[in-house]
């Protein structure tokens, strides 16, 4: 599991789209890898750039602006990363740098693919996320945002604060980098109590 | 459309069951309950295809993890596949054929049960898992994709999850979920003649917006679902994706039982009777409650198709493309909309010409789909300049359609005839439509570029296919009805 390391101060994004989808942040054709790095070039590519499959940046998108260039934080709009089961979003997400994505909501595979790569989901109101963005505008170049995994705050260029909710056991996934999957097997004891009662109660379960 | 209090349907005799189908679900198969809301639930099916269950077998191995339940986990090739007659492992996907050669491997190598491309149980992995008797009545079920709640048409708790969340079911068997909110959607009444549970959930859809199941697990109910046979089930619950449900499903009945009676994967004997008395009981009680409840009435629906980017967009068939004020969402997601499929306000749908027509998909391409949409293409041909293609949604239902001569009514109405898959319901760098082509398509997203770049999406029901395809512009099957 990728950690997140409690605090990141960064550039962030505005992508104020509503219903971005996984076939937007990672079209299928790009899906030639499982590896981050190279999942990064297809990042958002239908938007990014001129051609479908080509490399020549669309200078109107706003990650090819030269001060969002290095931004490692999106923000975004309503049930942002729907579509797709696709990992291959995070996975390029993560390649090209983001880890944290502000939105009003996620679709739910998304939010759990993000936790499960170092991602943080941050959700709050569209009003919220609209102000910091025009907070971030009108203190443009280069103007960062602190996301406090940590503290569950944001804080905006002009030094004001912001709550946010995170599920905890996100959070601790988020900021202790768990294997989950040594932490369920941990508890294996229980499964197999589980799994041995429901073999007398649902049988037909097992016999396939 | 009315927004009912929670509470408000629990008018029967059986006061003392007030707990949801789903809740029932979630009961049994709870493991480890956890202070925050979230369980460890137990998963009694893994099913996995070449895209993304690839990736997680390799992870997999990586760690040296053994596949836990190996009799209880499935793979098919689906999503990459060539659809062509006569196809092999070769498919014009950038590097296609190294993910299905490595699955075929990963999968054998696990000794998990794999439906191999060309044997008679291949075909779309929501298509197939039905059919086969995989998924059943109060199981729970997982798959690395995200129309994995299909399945939920049912009666069992079936949900999408990402690579990673598919290693840890792999794994333990296990996945730890955040349990959902509860929403009954209950359509009631009789349907209008030429309306399809693809109609209903692009009905429902319009009206609460493509992120408007968030956080929900969704129970579709009242008499016009009970009226559905179960592919128009699988279709219904299969569309829930779309508005961002966790899951859909559906109380399992008499045909639900009749249906899954004698599956190649289903219980027999003893064992089915046994099963029975348990799927009788998956049924949400008199007095439960849903944290939300819609109530549609069926006799209101109409035929619907897309008109913009996003499954929310879609009016009726004898519609007109609305006006933002009339439309779900923001300004500029209208005006971007608009743009991409080339569209002008109060234009009706019946004026757009089209290029492509695709059958086929998880949504509706199952053998009543194929068997609606031919009975209305006997006979009739392809308007000149449309692409049309069919493509059934498993080899069975293709073999099923043959020996009933349904393809021959496809070819000799012009569609061209495949091998099952998703085929292009989705692009992944192979096949597609071309740019700026219009295509009426019975899939489930009209995604920009999700059929190829720059491709133009209106979902319909096959129907809608159908009879578009023959009229050469989006058309309402009702006026091509026998
Ligand atoms: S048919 Fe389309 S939506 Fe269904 S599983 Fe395949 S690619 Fe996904």
């Amino acid at each position: 599991m990728i950690k997140f390391d409690g605090t990141l101060t960064a550039i962030a994004a505005p992508l104020l789209r509503d219903n971005v989808d996984t076939d937007a942040i990672i079209p299928s054709r790009e899906m030639v890898s499982a590896d981050p790095e190279v999942l990064a070039g297809g990042l958002f590519s239908g938007w990014r750039y001129r051609e479908a499959g080509g490399r020549e940046p669309d200078p109107a998108f706003i990650l090819n602006q030269p001060i969002y260039r290095n931004a490692k934080i999106l923000l975004g709009g309503q049930n942002f990363g729907c579509g797709s089961s696709r990992e291959h979003a995070a996975w390029a997400l993560v390649g090209y740098g983001f880890r944290v994505v502000i939105a009003s909501s996620f679709a739910p595979i998304f939010f759990n693919n993000c936790v499960r790569n170092g991602i943080v989901p941050v959700q709050l109101s569209g009003e919220a996320i609209a102000e910091l963005a025009s907070k971030l505008a009108a203190d443009p170049p280069g103007a960062r945002l602190t996301v406090d995994l940590e503290a569950q705050r944001i804080v905006a260029p002009d030094g004001t604060g912001l709550a946010f909710p995170i599920d905890g056991y996100a959070r601790q996934m988020l900021l202790a980098g768990l294997d989950e999957i040594d932490l369920t097997l941990e508890g294996k004891a229980r499964i197999e109590a589980f799994l041995e009662r429901d073999r007398e109660r649902r049988p037909w379960i097992y016999e396939t | 459309m009315q927004q009912a209090k929670s509470g408000e349907g629990g008018v029967g005799f059986d006061q003392a069951d007030g707990t949801t189908l789903f809740e029932k679900l979630w009961a049994q198969h709870v493991v480890t309950d956890f202070e925050d809301g979230a369980a460890l639930i137990a998963i009694d099916r893994i099913l996995l295809h070449e895209r993304t269950g690839a990736v997680a077998l390799r992870k997999l191995h990586a760690a040296q993890r053994p596949v836990a339940h190996p009799s209880r986990t499935f793979c098919t090739m689906d999503h990459i596949v060539e659809t062509v007659p006569g196809r092999g492992d070769a498919t014009r996907v950038p590097g296609g054929q190294t993910l299905i050669v490595e699955t075929r491997r990963r999968a054998i190598d696990a000794g998990i049960r794999l439906f191999d491309i060309n044997t008679p149980e291949q075909g779309i992995v929501h298509v197939i898992s039905p059919e086969l008797g995989i998924v059943l009545p109060g199981v729970t079920l997982v798959c690395p994709d995200s129309h994995t709640c299909t399945q939920g048409a049912l009666g069992a708790f079936a949900w999408g999850i990402g690579s990673t969340e598919a290693e840890h079911a792999l794994a333990t068997g296990t996945l730890r979920v955040h349990k959902p909110k509860t929403m009954r959607v209950c359509f009631e009444g009789n349907l209008p003649d030429g309306v399809t549970a693809k109609d209903m959930s692009l009905s429902l859809i319009s009206r609460l917006g493509s992120g408007g199941g968030s956080g929900y697990a969704v129970e579709f109910a009242g008499s016009t679902v009970r009226a559905l046979d179960i592919e128009a089930r699988l279709t219904l619950c299969n569309m829930a994706a779309e508005f961002a449900v966790v899951t859909a499903l559906i109380a399992p009945d008499m045909k639900t039982f009749e249906y899954l009676s004698g599956r190649p994967y289903a219980p027999g004997g003893e064992a089915w009777k046994r099963a029975l008395g348990n799927w009788r009981e998956l049924v949400s009680g008199n007095a439960a409650t849903f944290d939300c409840e819609i109530i549609i009435d069926s006799g209101d629906l109409a035929p619907m198709v897309t008109w913009g980017t996003s499954p929310q967009h879609a009016v009726r068939v004898d519609g007109q493309v609305p006006r933002h004020e009339a439309a779900q969402g923001k300004r500029e997601a209208y005006d971007r909309a608009l743009d991409y499929m080339d569209l002008k306000a109060d234009t009706r749908m019946a004026d757009l010409r089209i290029h492509g027509a695709f059958i086929g998909s998880c949504t509706n391409s199952r053998i009543s789909d194929l068997r609606r949409a031919a009975g209305l293409l006997r006979g009739r041909r392809v308007a000149e300049g449309v692409r049309a293609i069919c493509v059934p949604g498993s080899t069975q239902v293709r073999l099923q359609a043959e020996a009933e001569g349904l393809d021959r009514v496809f070819v000799e109405a012009g569609f061209q005839w495949r091998e099952s898959g998703c085929s292009m319901c989705f692009y992944a760098g192979g096949e597609s439509f071309g740019a700026n082509e219009r295509v009426v398509s019975s899939t489930n997203r009209n995604f920009e570029s999700r059929q190829g770049p720059r491709t133009r999406t209106h979902i319909a029901s096959p129907e809608t296919v159908a009879a578009s395809a023959l009229a050469g512009h989006i058309a309402d099957a009702r006026a091509w009805a026998r």
